[in-house]
């Protein structure tokens, strides 16, 4: 049966044309020259160039960490080229009508249409290619009820003082290696900002598409959610195969007042490399949350996609009674290197969090669920119930569960349950059975398996989730 | 509808099936019996495609077709039901969207097109209905936490919203009180239309009390030792097995 569900996993990426797109590419290589450039062609003010600059001297002085479980070869940050745009976004179309039209198609073939009467009613998109942002729609609709959704580098001319006050708060530019990289060069990415007791009236999403060689993508989403209010964002990310790695460093802020919400979820599918694990996208993210008083944040994932993925959604339960949520599906295959998990770092009195990871290896992968609940000494009543559960599909993968808990506070409860299972003979001679090929049979048992993550997704991408599993383990079947 | 002609078969190199023959006509009931280990399940196994079962010698005709040329899905797309004697847990996947796949795949190669929720939804109830589950059962994972018999009728439940031509059961009476012995035997009865054929597989006579077979066939040793009427199932329940010889009467084997 082995061969049989190799078979049926073998990859098949959909998301993996390249789209002819004449662009404006830097040459590989990082310098002070190369932030300046980067900030000389977004017009950027002094005071961003300025805390670019004191990125990439972080940067400088810091070292790569090595502690996750994924293995690669060092990675060359001079071979890298830190900017690329689209040569037709250069004079900023004003409409959707003086777009490129290919960049148009290039969404359409991922399934986005961009014109709004096209698209799922109800959700807001921003189209990011490779350094730039292409398109932001509805924004009149969303501009009526006060919110903001923007590219960031827009935000930067338009809002300042906001985006002064919160870029960093969150995730200073030193928290980390990866984190110090994307502040000194990102590119694009969205900014959102949610206005005192607004409830967003749609859907926000962020489309990501590296599409250029030789290119990182260093995206940046700033989301503030102020005193009372809600917003549901959905990122979803894809690249062209191609035989090099490309590397991929974002860095998301979330900001949530007093007794708002914020639910981001985020369906990764950056290209993973063929079977024998040449080229896909290295992923390196740092995504931060800070909750204050009654403030609520659920990061929902499920990655799919990238050779490795190195991510830890986290929570900073600041203010008293502040909840924090995650619900993970890591799916790795062939030779993908997934280290994800998150971090729920409990300050306030009464804080609770909930962390539900669901961790699918097959063929020759490697899945790790990486994960800290911290109970601080003011986390009177605080409480955590994490479950981690493995799913193994053939006999050549491994998952891997590290938990870390420190408790500070006796009154706080931790709780942690983890299972490891595996796709059985039964399961599958069962399906079979009742008539479904191989490939169905996997899918259905693996999407039973991510059920308690899928139903956190907003309807329309739990669909979607759910195909792009069965895609991801399509194959053909002899 | 089935032939099976001189059919030998091993599991782990061993020799399970040493020559069994059956001919089973459309709209038949065809009873196994035979003491544990006899080859009963491994029969089932074999008919439906089970990998890890080597057939090294004989046919097996289904509808003029050759039966073991084909893939496990195949043979389930052209009519032939299994009902485990161990239904497996498939958790988080309802039984309704995995039955709803399974009766599309079926559809689909018989040319039909698929139900529409509604439509399945509506059939669905109506098995349900038949095998006395309620409609919770639906909505829960396949088999998930089932008890043994809520098992056994969740197949039997399958089994007609399938509409298969040749239905294998597989000690479906197994570990039932008498009360779902007779749901069980009820389903059964229902989809008995003069065309559809079974085999159905029993350690008791019990079942065949509410499920009258045409022929009785007693498997032992890999082999068909012993075929008649209705009635040699009543002698076996007088007599045991012990007529077979001390070689074949233990029951020690699940
Ligand atoms: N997977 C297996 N590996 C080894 N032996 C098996 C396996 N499956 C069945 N057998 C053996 O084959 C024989 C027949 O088993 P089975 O068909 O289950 O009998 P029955 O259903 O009549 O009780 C038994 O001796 C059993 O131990
Ligand atoms: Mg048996």
């Amino acid at each position: 049966m082995s061969e049989q569900l190799d078979q049926a996993l073998s990859r098949k990426y959909d998301a993996g044309f390249v789209s002819d797109i004449e662009s404006e590419t830097f040459p590989p290589g990082l310098d002070e020259d190369v932030i300046r450039r980067i900030s000389a062609m977004k017009e950027e003010p002094e005071w961003m160039l300025e805390w670019r600059l004191r990125a990439y001297n972080n940067w400088l002085d810091m070292e790569e960490p090595d502690w996750a479980h994924v293995h690669y070869p060092k990675i060359d940050f001079n071979a890298i080229s830190y900017y690329s745009a689209p040569k037709s976004m250069a004079d900023k179309p004003q409409s959707l009508d003086e777009v490129d039209p290919e960049l148009l198609r290039t969404y359409e073939k991922l399934g986005i249409p961009l014109y709004e009467q096209e698209m799922l009613a109800g959700v807001a998109v921003d189209a990011v290619f490779d350094s730039v942002s292409v398109v932001t729609t509805y924004r009149a609709k969303l501009e009526e009820a006060g919110v903001i959704f923007c590219p960031i580098s827009e935000a930067v001319h338009k809002y300042p003082e906001l985006v002064k006050k919160y870029l960093g708060s969150v995730v200073p530019r030193s928290d980390n290696y990866f984190a110090a990289l994307n502040s000194a060069v990102f590119t694009d990415g969205s900014f959102v900002y949610i206005p005192k007791g607004v409830r967003c009236p749609m859907e926000l999403s962020t489309y990501f598409r590296i599409n250029e060689e030789n290119t990182g993508q260093f995206e940046r989403t700033l989301i503030v959610a102020e005193e009372g209010s809600h917003v549901s964002y959905l990122e979803g990310c894809t690249a062209p195969q191609r035989d090099e790695n490309q590397l991929h460093a974002a860095v998301v802020e979330l900001v949530v007042m007093d007794d708002a919400q914020i639910k981001y979820s985020t369906v990764q599918n950056w290209y993973p490399g063929d079977e024998n694990g040449k080229g896909g996208i290295y992923n390196f993210v740092t995504k931060r949350a800070i909750c204050h008083t009654n403030a609520k944040v659920s990061w929902t994932q499920v990655e799919t996609g990238s050779a490795i993925t190195w991510k830890y959604p986290s929570c900073i339960l600041k203010g008293d009674n502040s909840v924090g949520e995650f619900y993970s599906v890591a799916l790795t295959r062939g030779r993908q290197q997934a280290d994800t998990g998150t971090k729920m770092i409990h300050l306030g009195k009464n804080t609770k969090s909930t962390i539900i990871s669901k961790g699918i290896s097959a063929g020759n992968s490697n899945n790790t669920y990486r994960g800290l609940v911290s109970m601080g000494a003011k986390a009177e009543g605080a409480r955590n119930f994490t479950q981690c559960d493995s799913l193994l599909i053939g006999d050549r993968c491994g998952a891997h569960t590290f938990p870390y808990i420190e408790s500070r506070n006796p009154s706080a409860i931790v709780e942690h349950e983890a299972t490891t299972s595996k796709v059985s003979d039964d399961q599958m001679f069962l399906c079979q059975q009742r008539g479904l090929d191989p490939e169905k049979a996997v899918s259905m048992i693996v999407n039973g398996f991510c059920k308690e993550v899928f139903k956190e997704l907003p309807m329309e991408f739990a669909v979607e989730a759910g195909k792009l599993l069965e895609i991801s383990l399509e194959g053909s079947i002899g | 509808m089935l032939k099976i002609n001189n059919l030998h078969a091993s599991v782990e190199q061993k020799e399970i099936l040493k020559g069994l023959n059956l001919d089973i006509k459309p709209g038949e009931v065809h009873a196994i019996m035979g003491p544990n280990g006899a080859g009963k399940s491994t029969l089932g196994f074999i008919l439906s495609g089970r990998e890890g079962y080597e057939v090294s010698e004989g046919q097996v005709e289904f509808n003029g077709e050759d039966l073991l040329d084909m893939a496990i899905e195949e043979r389930a797309r052209k009519g032939l039901f299994l009902a485990f004697q161990y239904p497996v847990e498939i958790p988080g996947v309802s039984n309704m969207a995995f039955m709803k796949e399974s009766v599309n795949a079926i559809r689909e190669q018989r040319g039909e097109t698929p139900l529409t929720a509604t439509e399945f939804l509506k059939k669905a109830k109506e098995a349900c209905k038949q095998v006395q589950l309620s409609l919770d059962f639906l909505k829960r994972g396949v088999n998930e936490g089932f008890s043994g018999g809520e098992k056994k009728r969740n197949e039997i439940m399958q089994m007609i919203l399938l509409e298969p031509s040749l239905c294998i059961l597989d000690e479906s009476d197994s570990g039932l009180d008498i009360d779902a012995l007779q749901v069980v035997a009820n389903g059964v009865n229902s989809q008995r239309d003069g065309k559809r054929s079974f085999i159905i597989i029993t350690h008791y006579q019990r079942l065949l009390d509410y499920i009258k077979p045409d022929y009785v066939h007693i498997l032992a040793n890999g082999k068909v030792v012993k075929s008649g009427d209705a009635s040699l199932a009543t002698d076996v329940e007088k007599e045991g097995y012990a007529f077979l010889g001390q070689d074949n009467a233990e029951e020690t084997n699940a």
